[in-house]
């Protein structure tokens, strides 16, 4: 029932170290095809710079990246990363253009499409986010759901593959956290390949196919919610869900 | 009272004043204008130029924009206006026939505002959110592209008033350009005043520049006031309660 041509996206062995920092030590991370996969742990713990590692935003010190089963490592990083939305916990929505602009810059840029083609489509994503009556506001207007959601429709409108989310509802207001977590609910219901680094147990445990506890730069556990969350396996992991929940 | 008179005979002289001002609005102020606005435009190109390399990662480049940066901002605009006007005059002359002292005049003017413009427009590039290079990138952007569309004009955007100062600044500089050999009709506002008042002996027509050159400049600063003001404040915003009830009926067909 996927409406996205998702894919699959995995990581193996990933090391990063920023200088005598290492940040990263041997991640092992598989997506399959439509499915969601949301990565919890401490702050500190890596998450954020792993999905920075697997759009390339960073280039790993070690370790390969698979997108639909191909290496991606030497591919145009540029390339890679127009295959893979990523969402922001700050929104990084474009305050300089409207948010109908800011939806429509890479499809008129990077896709060449016509002005107003371009428009039309990002006119459709917005109506997907419930914010088309926003279009010609500016980001500074909107709330920070609002924002968030906007973001999500920027990111949604390159027909990615695979969407990141980096603890996407962080940075929100306790009242406007539901609204986009419903949205990225049913993304994930409509087949959309993704990976949540979030500190929302709920959306963790009931939208997730997959949960991977991340600690120190590596995979503490990886499993089912229902492994993780009523059954882990180790105390790290026992600590952070009675320090969370 | 023969203090007094003299006094208002050196300053005020309302017909000396009056002899000038036709020339000083017909010829002076449209070379003030030409001099001021070409290198401001020039200076606004070269600056943004250095700007970027400033902030390379090609550490060549930055060294490049630094030493530029320092040998141009720390120099004395008589000093550049001289040397680079009157010295590579007869250069420029041999080389391509041309007398007229204003592209050389422009150039000099564009050296210094290019040095200063660059380091405004560098600090506005640099305080632009790491996130929206960030985001920018991770639609699939180019460094480059990413600069130009989302970062640059956003930096540009936040040092505009310090841009008009700049501007100002052009608008005084100019001035100096009357060391330059000029004929007749090249001259700006203040070598037109300076002219008139070297004949008549009286000080006036140096006044009446001067009024001038505030019609042009205070509205500038006020330009700047206010611009820094509206940014400081910001526009009225108008925040909306979210509308999580209409998303969950669209999005529920997604």
């Amino acid at each position: 029932m996927s409406e996205f041509k998702s894919g699959s996206l995995t990581a193996t062995n990933i090391h990063l170290a920023f200088g005598s920092n290492k940040v990263l030590r041997g991640i092992d991370l598989h997506v399959p095809q439509g499915t969601t996969a949301s990565v919890i742990g401490p702050s500190g713990s890596g998450k954020s710079t792993l999905l920075r590692v697997m759009n390339r935003l960073i280039e790993p010190d070690q370790g390969d990246i698979l997108l639909d089963e191909r290496s991606v490592l030497k591919d145009n990083p540029d390339e890679l990363r127009r295959r893979i939305g990523m969402v922001f916990q700050q929104f990084n929505l474009f305050p300089h253009k409207t948010v109908v602009d800011n939806v429509s810059l890479s499809l008129r840029k990077i896709r060449k499409m016509p002005k107003d083609q371009a428009h039309a489509k990002a006119m459709d994503q917005l109506e997907l986010v419930g914010l088309a009556h926003k279009a010609d506001a500016r980001p500074g207007n909107l709330s920070g759901g609002q924002q968030q959601r906007v973001a999500i429709a920027r990111a949604l409108a390159m027909e990615p593959e695979v969407m990141f989310f980096d603890e996407a509802t962080s940075a929100l207001d306790p009242e406007l956290v539901k609204g986009v977590l419903a949205l990225m609910t049913d993304l994930s219901k409509g087949g959309m390949t993704m990976v949540v680094v979030t500190h929302e147990m709920g959306f963790s445990r009931n939208v997730s196919d997959t949960v991977t506890f991340m600690d120190g730069g590596v995979v503490v556990e990886t499993g089912s919610p229902d492994e993780l969350f009523t059954a882990p396996k180790t105390d790290r992991l026992k600590g952070f869900l009675s320090d969370v929940l | 009272m023969d203090v007094l008179q003299q006094f208002l005979k050196t300053f005020f002289d309302w017909q000396a004043m009056g002899q000038v001002v036709p020339q000083m609005l017909t010829v002076g102020l449209p070379n003030t204008l030409i001099l001021a606005a070409s290198s401001a435009v020039l200076g606004c190109f070269f600056g943004l130029i250095l700007s970027v390399m400033g902030i390379a990662r090609n550490s060549a480049l930055r060294w490049i924009s630094r030493i530029y940066t320092d040998i141009f901002r720390g120099l004395p605009a008589i000093l550049v206006i001289v040397i680079i006007g009157i010295g590579l005059g007869p250069i420029l002359r041999q080389a391509t026939g041309i007398t007229n002292p204003f592209p050389l005049a422009i150039f000099a003017l564009t050296l210094m505002a290019a040095a200063y413009i660059g380091e405004i427009f560098r600090s506005g590039i640099q305080s632009v959110d790491r996130g929206q290079l960030e985001a920018a990138r991770a639609l699939g952007f180019s460094y480059g592209s990413a600069m130009l569309l989302v970062v640059i004009p956003q930096g540009i955007r936040r040092v505009l008033p310090a841009l008009v100062n700049q501007l100002i600044a052009l608008i005084k500089d100019s001035s100096l350009v009357y060391l330059l050999g000029v004929t007749a009709t090249q001259r700006e506002i203040y070598r037109v005043a300076n002219d008139s008042a070297a004949n008549s002996g009286n000080m006036s027509p140096l006044i009446a520049a001067g009024v001038l050159y505030l019609i042009l400049t205070i509205p500038l600063t006020h330009l700047v006031n206010y611009m820094d003001k509206r940014m400081r404040e910001g526009k009225a915003q108008k925040i909306e309660p979210d509308e999580a009830a209409a998303l969950v009926g669209k999005g529920g067909q997604a």
